[in-house]
């Protein structure tokens, strides 16, 4: 640790995002004149995505997932845009780690981490699961404390030297051993309309064309199939946690609402201007019924937990609105492999 | 989702931390961002996810107090961490730490392990032995 009272780091503008990666991406770059929105970042980076691993279990629960896995839009975005990122992992060493971390704040470098939550001290009770792929900004040192930029919340927060070790070595599913990353070196100018048109393509070809059949609108539709037997076959409790999952993906890990809908949503519109494509808005006005869509399958889940509607009925319309949600997705998606 | 329609159902659940932040459509259509306090589905589905550990961490807390487990019981649910869990975050072997519920063998442990344990769940030596917060937990 270095002598109490000494002050390392760099001034860092702190904006507060949906959803942590795109936060921390979108930050980083303005930081480095790059300014571009959370959307906009989400969007490059290919966010959208569908996942159902019924096989595949967390905590006694299916995997379900609305994102492609961690770090996948921050090396998205910057691989588009040509900067030049570093990223380090010291998986025995956590004082290493932190070694390191200071010295990079050292340099007037604000760092990436990737943390656990469960022993985020600064997020409420009801946040704190063992869940392992959250994103922040150090950009601070004074004495024994860390300044942090961490997108989910409204202001600056601080940790000790301790607290921030302990999250960075959380364990379990995907340890984030200590990982961070950081700008290098970003272009003087680069082609965003290329970029854009890349990331469409790109994020069409992810939910359209992979094939197994628990990917992307496959996976949407394959979950809505096995939804209408969960009651029978888990018996209702159990059929009950299942959705929970899936409502909790949906809302509560920072997706902006309706699991990213809105916020890619808000891409397409800043796409149609930067591309002066106004075909995009209405694409826009699409992707966002179709939040709205994900919005009443939400409300019926909810009132499925609350005990307060006949379960089968439930799980039927359920099912029937994932698959509307299938279709309208897959119309959207396929206009977007066709933009040029 | 319109600006107006953001749903600022506050159960506390953010506990005044922060507000989650939404993208919704103005009056024009285009996009911007709205907070949120909380949304009932949304709150719904976190409170069905912690009554299912709270019940777990009933049934601990009576087996324990039963005499049937070591209060290790009791933290592990308390904490979510399953076997395999805490044995990656005190580097016990998951059949040892299996052993340690049991209280007879949990008792005669020597305090270096108790240590690794405490640490895990973040608390002190004196919190991790403490029996009586079980008694007013019901």
């Amino acid at each position: 640790m270095s002598a109490q009272g000494k002050r390392i780091g760099v001034d860092f503008k702190h904006y507060q995002a949906a959803h942590c990666e795109n936060g921390v991406t979108s930050n980083l770059l303005k930081h480095y004149g790059i300014n571009l929105s959370e959307p906009m970042v989400f969007g490059l980076g290919s966010g959208p995505f569908f996942s159902y691993m019924p096989f595949y279990k967390l905590n006694g629960l299916p995997v379900i997932s609305f994102r492609p896995y961690p770090g996948f839009i921050f090396n998205r975005v910057t691989r588009l845009l040509g900067i030049r990122i570093r990223r380090k992992k010291f998986p025995k060493d956590p004082e290493a780690a932190m070694k390191e971390l200071d010295a990079t704040l050292g340099r007037g470098i604000p760092a990436g981490c990737l943390v656990g939550v469960f022993h985020l001290s600064y997020f409420p009770e009801a946040y704190r699961f063992h869940f392992n792929a959250h994103n922040l900004v150090v950009y601070e040192k004074s004495g024994n404390t860390y300044v942090i930029s961490d997108p989910i919340m409204e202001t600056p927060v601080t940790l000790t030297y301790d607290e921030l070790k302990r999250v960075r070595y959380a364990k379990g599913t995907y340890p984030p051993k200590g990982r961070m990353y950081y700008i290098e070196k970003v272009p003087e100018q680069y082609d965003l309309k290329k970029a854009i048109i890349k990331s469409l393509h790109k994020t069409a070809r992810q939910m359209l064309t992979i094939p197994v059949p628990l990917f992307g609108i496959k996976g949407m539709r394959y979950m809505a199939r096995k939804m209408i037997k969960w009651p029978v076959k888990l018996g209702n409790r159990r059929a009950s946690l299942y959705l929970g999952q899936v409502v909790r993906m949906l809302e509560e890990i920072g997706t902006g609402g309706a699991g990213f809908r809105f916020l890619y949503a808000a891409y397409l519109q800043e796409a149609a201007r930067e591309l002066e494509r106004p075909e995009l808005n209405e694409l826009s006005e699409q992707m966002t019924a179709a939040g709205d869509r994900w919005r009443e399958f939400a409300i019926i889940a909810g009132r499925i937990f609350k005990g307060r509607s006949r379960a089968e009925e439930s799980y039927l319309s359920a099912s029937e609105i994932l698959l509307d949600i299938a279709n309208r997705e897959e119309k959207i998606f396929r206009q977007l492999l066709k933009i040029k | 989702m319109k600006k107006n329609e953001v749903p600022q159902d506050n159960e506390g659940l953010q506990e005044d931390k922060f507000r989650d932040l939404c993208y919704a459509v103005d009056e024009d259509g285009n996009y911007v961002t709205v907070h949120s306090t909380g949304w009932e589905p949304k709150n719904e589905a976190m409170k069905q996810a912690w009554k299912e550990v709270h019940i777990k961490v009933d049934e601990a807390r009576k087996e324990v107090l039963n005499g049937q487990k070591s209060i290790l019981a009791w933290h592990m649910e308390k904490n979510i961490m399953a076997l395999k869990l805490l044995s990656q975050y005190t580097g016990i072997p998951r059949r040892k730490i299996k052993k340690h519920l049991r209280p007879e063998v949990f008792e005669k442990l020597e305090q270096d392990v108790l240590l690794k344990y405490a640490e895990a769940f973040n608390i002190s030596l004196t919190e991790l032995l403490d029996i009586k917060q079980l008694e007013k937990a019901s």
